[in-house]
Order: structure tokens, then C-alpha cells, then sequence
């Protein structure tokens, strides 16, 4: 009997063995290159190119569709990226649990094309501007279409409206969720309140029935192909679709909104550090960021790349670039994982109602 | 002679079954048992009975049984007929029906939503015809459709293997003494296929019951399946402890349906 | 009149399954890249499809994976079918029940527990580990189809050829291994069938720069499928499909051949749960 309990001991342990020794040598092997970590569609292929060509350094290029998604890749370490690009308030909950490293500003010759506002905006998560390099910035809005919606569309309100049942899409991450219900209400989109919270979650839970569906990136194309009347989105996504389908019309409603910065990071568990910052200083280029802003439709925070822009109305669109002291606006901070589990709890309440 | 000897050419595969088949369910486990800091703990299993998880659990439940129900109608006619009808149905058979899997099972199911949107295929032709339109995309039955679409192969083929080894003499014999098809049926042929009904019947109902893909394509997030609760525990919480404990539940209704299969199996064998 | 009907059933059924596939196959020529309308014949998706590299990454990826896997499982199975011939019956059992799990268990559950084991390890997560997670659920269909053949098979043959001398090894290779080609073969089709449409298992095993055909349609679906992926699984179906009609009525053969589907029926029906999704 002994014997037998001793051999499938030793039947476990040899796969454990196998599968260290596999891996160990297969991610030590090629050094000049780049793990790079990003949302969905958020940058120029070219670019990527571009730079391989440049310089040398191969690209191993990820997508991830929300911060949510991408924070427990970057937690487990099982994963060694280089280079992410997530949302200021997931860069303060990364800084706060020490998942970052101090990026040399200096190798990063051209972050004073980067707005002073921006910079000045990014210490509200990065205190000191020492962890990340704003990429693309926007708002969080209502896309409507003015063919299936008569009215004026200004408020959150619109979202609660009987009238739409099943012509509404919704975000389907829970910050932006949630920040909808809270900015009509009255809340910050930061509140911890547990009666605030509450009341967001039942003020959502009265909506789904409206609902036609919740989605993230979807929400272009269902708006494009006339699939639904109203939907929240991003707003670079709003030149994209208005493009497709003249039909369709952006808002910052009048309550507030978030505005967001999605900036550069580099992980502790980085292994190619110097490509990293070398990546970064290359998209801070003017004619990159200017490609990028072409291809992607966000709003940049390269100043000598927006002057590149030559259609005027898009240079000078509200949507892509509001004045900011217009409206009232609010970033995410980091509200802790207990209060992210609460909340991701709150949502699936939300979910299954 | 060595012969015994050859029995350890059996080796590799155990140390691999038990490496990672026997381990890791152990580790699932240990993770619902404990909490973050390795304590032992029942919350995590518990949990299940929280609103949320218990009607994710019951939708999930009453899906996969609504879809192993359907799955069984919709296949038994259609094994009957093959059987009878269809010249040299085993080759057809699984023709039509490995062909599909050659095409990304997730794929399929999205060419769904082209199918079943509002301005999708059927909605077109409804259109075209002056037809009323008609909404399931998003809803509960599209979702089940999804899940007869993709489970139905795993209720026809073993229905199928069952059904066809049925004794051709055996329902003569049956007319021959004056049964009618209706009595031949219920006194002969089901009872002969039950083997194959109640393998098909597992093989339906544990995939749709776990199943988060299906409810996230075509259901447009607004319904929350166990499967969809444990998925977003694992990859968006990262609160791996939770998401084993509710993952041990589902290994209960697993583990049921293994001793179902197992008795069946036996009986099969006499 | 009943034959009619049974047709007409089976008729409705075909179209149920293959209408998605048809669907999928017309937007591969579907120039407008939202799937919302038609905007004009095209063949521009296939012509862009072998250009782009992420597309052929995880083709190749898929393939290589789903061969790798599927061989590797064949032989450890076979093995283990080999010598469980000469276990006692007992133990015999305890095995098959053990085989059993990865088949009748939940895709979620096989690769939570797996992706616990990983990290658990602490091995970075990537092609070795979905490797490893696919020859995992592979092995069980490669003994389950092997096994019943042993089964059958004469045993007398294999002592007949020890008694006239062979060695056991020659004997093996010579007289029992081509008995059971047939059934290691569809073994191993099936293994690389499953491998290559799973999506589940991958999906909690995978790692950084590593996608599947599977897990990088999943992450499309969500912002909307970029058409060279239909072009590609179009491709992919209809050669399959070419392949299928040859083996199976191989015209220059009298004898209707189609080994491999006759076998694929037996072994198809112990397939159990293992979906895509």
C-alpha cells in the first residue's frame, strides 16, 4: 500500500517537473523584443511595423476589451508584458499594489509633446507623473440616431425613457455602468456610499428591462447597422461611427461624465524595459501619435500631432477635443478591491435581476 | 514469459492522469475550501445560495434541461428516419454531422446573431414577404437555440447507435404478432435505445449546464448562467477561491451524471 | 408519403445545421466589413487573409497545436490501451474510470482546474501549457477508440507469431499494430478535430502572444469579426469537405472504403461532452 501511495506521488511530481523545465527555456530565448499589452483596436498596425523596422525590436502584441479584463493577467505574473495601457484609475489601483515600475522620463525625448493639461491631469492617479505617459484621452457619452430619436438628447434620463425598450445599448463594464446611474442621480462616480451604490444598482436593475443588449465594443457596429436608437460609448468612437452612419450624433449629457486618460505603463515583472521606453518615446512622435489618432479616432493628447490634423472641423470638434471647464467632468480613481469585488457583486445583481 | 511486464507501458498515461486530470480537480478543491490566506473555510461553497448564484444555478438548470429535452425530440425522429430511409446513414451521418466542427464552433454560433438580429437573415426575408418580424436575439430563446444547436450532435449520435442496432427481425416479429407501429415503438424500440437516450441525455445536459459562451454570444449579457458567474470570477475578480467554489458544485452534477453513465454502461454490457 | 416526410425532417434539420455556415461563408464575400449589410460581391478578404499575419499566427498555431497534441496522445494512449491488455481487470476498470473525466466533465470546470495547476506551479502561461491542457483531453478519445478494437481483436494471432519465434516487439508491429490502424487513426482525427475547436480549456490556459483560432474569434466577437476570419474557416470547411467526399467514395475503389468514417461512427459515439462551447 505504501508502496503504491509513494509511486503516484512521484506520477504527480514528474509533470510539475516536465512543465517547468518546458517553459523555462521557451520564454528566456529571444530578447530583442516587446511584449506589448492593449484595448482592442487602439492602435495603427503601421505603427507597429514602423517600429520593428526602425529599430529592430520585435512586437508581441495583446488586446484586452476592459481594464477589468486585463488587471488579473498582470496581477497573476504569469504573464511578463512590457508595455500596458490601461485607464488612470486601474494605473492608481496597479501603483497602490506596487504592479509598477518608475519609467525614466528622461530616454522619453519626446513627452513634451504631450499638453502640459494632460500631465497635469495624470497626477490626480500618478502623483509626480513617475509611472505613465498619457496616450489617448475622451469622454464617456449617449450615441444616438437622429433618425429613431426625435427629441433633443441631453440627460442620462433619456436611457430610462419606456419609449426605447429595447433600442438601448449599455456599456457592459461595470465603472462605466455604474457611472451612468451615479452622474444621473447626482453621485460621484467615485462613491464608496453603500446607500448611493445601492441606489445606482436598483436604478440600473429598473432599466434593464430596456435594455436591448449589454455590450463593449459592439455598440459601434450595432449603431452603425441601425441595430438600435441609443447607445454609450466612448467618444472616439463618435467620428468613426459618424462616418459610417451620418445618421448618428454624439452628447455629453448635461449631469457630467467621466473623462478618462488611458496612459503607458510599464509592470514590475517587465522584462524588456528599455524597448518599452523606447516604444513610448516612438508614439510620442508627432507624426505617429498623428497616425494613431488617424486610425484609432480617439482623442490625442500630442498637441504638435493634433496641429497635423488637416480637416478642420475635426481638428476643432467638440467631440474630439471639448473644453474641457464645459462640462463637468470626473476621472475614476481607484476604489480598492473590496470595494471593485462589492461593485463587480452589485453589477452581476444587476445582471441576473 | 514477460508479459506482465508490458503492463507498464500503461505507465506514462497514469502519471499523466494523475498529474492532470487528478491534481488539478484535487487543487479545485482546495482552493473552495480555503480562503486568500489558505484557511479552511465553507463560504466559497456556501455562496451558492447567495440571490445571485442560486438563480444563475436554477436558469442554468432549467436551459440545459429544456435543451436536452429538445435536443431528444428533435433527434430521435430524425435517427428513426435515417435508419429507415437514408441508404448507408452511418457514413451520411457522421458526414453531416462532423463536417460542422471543421467551422469554429464560436463562429457558428455568432453567424447566429447575423441570423436572428433585427435586421438580420430571417427578419430580411420576413420583411421581404411582409411578414411580421420577429425578436428572439438577446432573449432566453436564443440562447436555447444556441445550446440545441451546439449540443444536438452529442444526443444524435449515440440515439443513432443505439436505434440502428435494433434487430430488423425483432419488429417484424413484433408485427408479426400484431402490434401496431405505435406498439412496436413503445414496447420494443424505446426501451432497446434507452442506452443510447440516456448517454445522449448526459451529453447534452453537463455542457449546456457550464456553458458561459453561448449565453455571452447570443444573449447579449442580460442573462447570468452559473457557467457566466464562475468565467467572471475567475478572469475578472481574480478571486480564484469563489470561483472553485462554485465550480465544486458543478462537479457534483457532474459527478452524478458520471455514475448515471457508469450504470448504464454496465447494463450495456450484459 | 412517409419517406416523404422523413426527407422533408431531414431537410429542416440539414438546414438548422448548416444555415449559420452558409451565413458565415456569404459574408466572406461580403465587401462591406459590417456585418450589418450586403455591399457587394468581393473577393478582396481572401486575398487579404494570407497578409495578415495575426490571422496566420493563430492559424498556424491551431494547426500545429491540434497535430502536436493529437499525436502525443495517440501515443501515450495506445500505449496505455497496450498495456492495459495485460492488467487485471480490476485495475483495468479504474483506469477507464479515471479516462472518463476529462470527457464527462465541464470544459470550465477541466480548465479552471487546470489553469489552478499552472499557477500553482508557478509556470508561465503559454504554448506549452495549452499543449499540455489539449493532450489532456485528447488522450481519452485515442483509448476510447482503441480500446474497443482491442477488444476484438485475435489474440491468438499475436501468440501464434511468439510461438514461431518472433520477438514480442516484431510480433506487436507485425501482426496486433496493423489491426489496429483503423482505430488509432480515427483516434487520432478525433483528438485533432476537438483540439481544434476548442475554445473553453484554451481560454483559461493561455498566455501572453498566444492565440488560438478559437480565443482570437472570442475576443473579435466583441468588437466585431474582422471577415478574413470567415474567409479563412470557409477555406478550411471546404477543404475538409473535398477531403471527406474523396475518402468516402474514393470512385476508383469498388469497395465502398471509407474506413475512417465506418470508424469514426464507433468511436464518434462515445464523443461525450466535448463541445466548443
Amino acid at each position: 500500500m505504501k508502496r503504491r501511495l509513494f509511486s503516484v506521488f512521484i506520477c504527480a511530481l514528474v509533470p510539475l517537473f516536465l512543465i517547468s523545465c518546458g517553459t523555462s527555456e521557451s520564454s528566456e530565448k529571444d530578447d530583442n523584443t516587446l511584449y506589448v499589452y492593449n484595448w482592442g483596436e487602439y492602435i495603427d498596425p503601421e505603427v507597429l511595423s514602423m517600429f520593428t523596422e526602425e529599430t529592430g525590436i520585435d512586437i508581441v502584441y495583446d488586446e484586452y476589451e476592459t481594464n477589468e479584463i486585463m488587471y488579473p493577467k498582470i496581477e497573476a505574473g504569469a504573464v511578463n508584458y512590457d508595455l500596458v495601457c490601461p485607464s488612470d484609475y486601474m494605473i492608481s489601483k496597479m501603483i497602490e499594489n506596487d504592479l509598477l515600475q518608475e519609467i525614466d522620463m528622461e530616454k522619453i525625448e519626446n513627452r513634451a509633446n504631450i499638453g502640459e493639461d494632460y500631465w497635469k491631469n495624470s497626477e490626480e492617479f500618478d502623483p509626480g507623473n513617475k509611472y505613465s505617459v498619457p496616450y489617448v484621452w475622451g469622454t464617456v457619452g449617449i450615441l444616438y440616431n437622429k433618425t429613431m430619436v426625435k427629441e433633443k438628447v441631453d440627460s442620462w434620463g433619456i436611457l430610462w425613457d419606456e419609449k426605447y425598450k429595447d433600442e438601448i445599448l449599455m456599456q457592459d463594464s461595470v465603472r462605466d455602468a455604474f457611472m451612468v446611474a451615479e452622474k444621473y442621480l447626482g453621485y460621484s462616480v467615485n462613491s464608496t456610499d453603500e446607500d448611493e451604490l445601492q441606489a445606482a444598482k436598483e436604478l440600473l436593475q429598473q432599466q434593464k428591462h430596456l435594455v436591448q443588449a449589454y455590450v463593449v465594443d459592439q455598440v459601434r457596429d450595432k449603431m452603425i447597422g441601425n441595430e438600435a436608437a441609443l447607445g454609450v460609448i466612448y467618444s472616439g468612437e463618435a467620428i468613426y461611427t459618424q462616418r459610417e452612419n451620418p445618421d448618428l450624433e454624439y452628447v455629453i449629457p448635461k449631469e457630467g461624465t467621466n473623462v478618462w486618460i488611458d496612459s503607458w505603463v510599464i509592470p514590475k515583472n517587465a522584462k524588456h524595459k528599455e524597448n518599452a521606453e523606447k516604444f513610448i518615446d516612438f508614439l510620442c512622435r508627432p507624426d505617429i501619435s498623428y497616425m494613431n489618432f488617424d486610425y484609432i479616432t480617439y482623442s490625442t493628447p500630442n498637441i504638435p500631432a493634433r496641429e497635423l490634423i488637416e480637416d478642420e472641423d475635426i481638428r476643432n470638434s467638440p467631440i474630439a477635443f471639448p473644453v474641457l471647464s464645459d462640462y463637468s467632468l470626473e476621472a475614476y480613481t481607484c476604489l480598492g478591491e473590496k470595494a471593485d469585488r462589492h461593485l463587480n457583486a452589485l453589477w452581476r445583481e444587476v445582471k441576473s435581476y | 514469459m514477460n508479459n506482465r511486464n508490458n503492463r507498464f507501458l500503461a505507465a506514462p498515461y497514469l502519471i499523466w492522469s494523475a498529474g492532470f486530470i487528478i491534481i488539478p480537480l484535487v487543487m479545485v478543491l482546495y482552493y473552495a475550501f480555503t480562503d486568500f490566506n489558505g484557511s479552511f473555510t465553507v463560504s466559497n461553497v456556501t455562496a451558492i445560495i447567495s440571490y445571485v448564484n442560486i438563480k444563475a444555478l436554477m436558469l442554468s438548470i432549467a436551459f440545459s434541461l429544456a435543451a436536452t429535452f429538445m435536443c431528444l425530440i428533435i433527434a430521435y425522429p430524425l435517427c428513426l428516419i435515417l435508419t429507415t430511409v437514408i441508404k448507408n446513414s452511418s457514413s451520411f451521418l457522421s458526414l453531416i454531422f462532423i463536417l460542422p466542427m471543421w467551422m469554429n464552433s464560436l463562429l457558428r454560433t455568432y453567424a447566429w446573431q447575423n441570423i436572428l438580429e433585427r435586421k438580420g437573415v430571417i427578419n430580411g426575408i420576413l420583411a421581404f414577404l411582409n411578414l411580421p418580424l420577429f425578436y428572439i436575439i438577446n432573449k432566453p430563446p436564443a440562447i436555447l437555440l444556441g445550446m440545441i444547436y451546439d449540443f444536438l450532435p452529442f444526443m444524435v449520435l449515440p440515439v443513432y447507435n443505439s436505434v440502428s442496432r435494433i434487430d430488423k427481425d425483432l419488429l417484424n416479429a413484433a408485427r408479426d404478432l400484431g402490434a401496431d407501429p405505435f406498439e412496436t415503438f413503445l414496447r420494443v424500440i424505446w426501451p432497446l435505445s434507452l442506452p443510447g437516450v440516456i448517454s445522449g441525455i448526459t451529453m447534452v445536459f453537463v455542457p449546456s449546464l457550464t456553458t458561459f459562451v453561448i449565453s455571452d454570444i447570443l444573449g447579449g449579457g442580460k442573462i447570468l448562467l452559473i457557467g457566466n458567474v464562475i468565467e467572471q470570477l475567475f478572469t475578472q475578480d481574480s478571486d480564484w477561491n469563489a470561483g472553485a467554489g462554485l465550480s465544486a458544485i458543478l462537479m457534483v452534477f457532474i459527478v452524478i451524471s458520471m455514475f448515471i453513465t457508469a450504470k448504464y454502461d454496465r447494463e450495456d454490457i450484459k | 408519403m412517409k419517406t416523404a416526410l422523413g426527407r422533408i425532417y431531414l431537410t429542416l434539420v440539414l438546414i438548422f445545421l448548416y444555415a449559420p455556415i452558409a451565413t458565415l461563408m456569404i459574408l466572406s464575400f461580403n465587401s462591406s466589413k459590417s456585418r450589418a449589410h450586403w455591399g457587394g460581391f468581393t473577393l478582396d478578404w481572401y486575398l487579404g487573409l494570407f497578409s495578415n499575419e495575426e490571422i496566420m499566427d493563430a492559424f498556424r498555431t491551431t494547426i500545429f497545436l491540434a497535430f502536436l497534441s493529437a499525436l502525443i496522445a495517440t501515443v501515450l494512449g495506445t500505449a496505455a490501451c497496450t498495456g492495459m491488455q495485460f492488467m487485471k481487470r480490476r485495475d483495468r476498470s479504474i483506469i477507464m474510470g479515471i479516462t472518463n473525466i476529462p470527457m464527462l466533465n465541464a470544459d470550465i470546470v477541466t480548465g479552471v482546474s487546470l489553469m489552478l495547476l499552472f499557477l500553482a506551479a508557478r509556470v508561465s502561461m503559454g504554448f506549452t501549457t495549452v499543449l499540455f491542457s489539449h493532450i489532456t483531453f485528447n488522450i481519452p478519445y485515442v483509448i476510447l477508440s482503441v480500446m474497443p478494437r482491442y477488444r476484438e481483436l485475435n489474440r491468438s494471432t499475436y501468440e501464434a507469431a511468439l510461438d514461431l519465434g518472433a520477438e514480442p516487439l516484431y510480433a506487436f508491429f507485425t501482426v496486433v499494430l496493423p489491426d489496429l490502424m483503423g482505430a488509432i487513426l480515427s483516434g487520432f482525427l478525433m483528438s485533432f478535430t476537438m483540439s481544434l475547436d476548442d475554445f473553453i480549456i484554451t481560454h483559461f490556459t493561455q498566455g501572453p502572444g498566444f492565440d488560438t483560432l478559437s480565443t482570437k474569434i472570442y475576443s473579435e466577437v466583441k468588437k466585431g469579426i474582422n471577415p478574413e476570419i470567415y474567409a479563412l474557416s470557409t477555406i478550411m470547411f471546404l477543404v475538409v469537405l473535398l477531403l471527406l467526399f474523396f475518402v468516402n467514395y474514393k470512385p476508383w475503389v469498388k469497395k465502398p472504403a471509407g474506413k475512417i468514417i465506418v470508424t469514426t461512427k464507433t468511436q464518434v459515439v462515445v464523443t461525450s461532452g466535448k463541445g466548443g462551447s
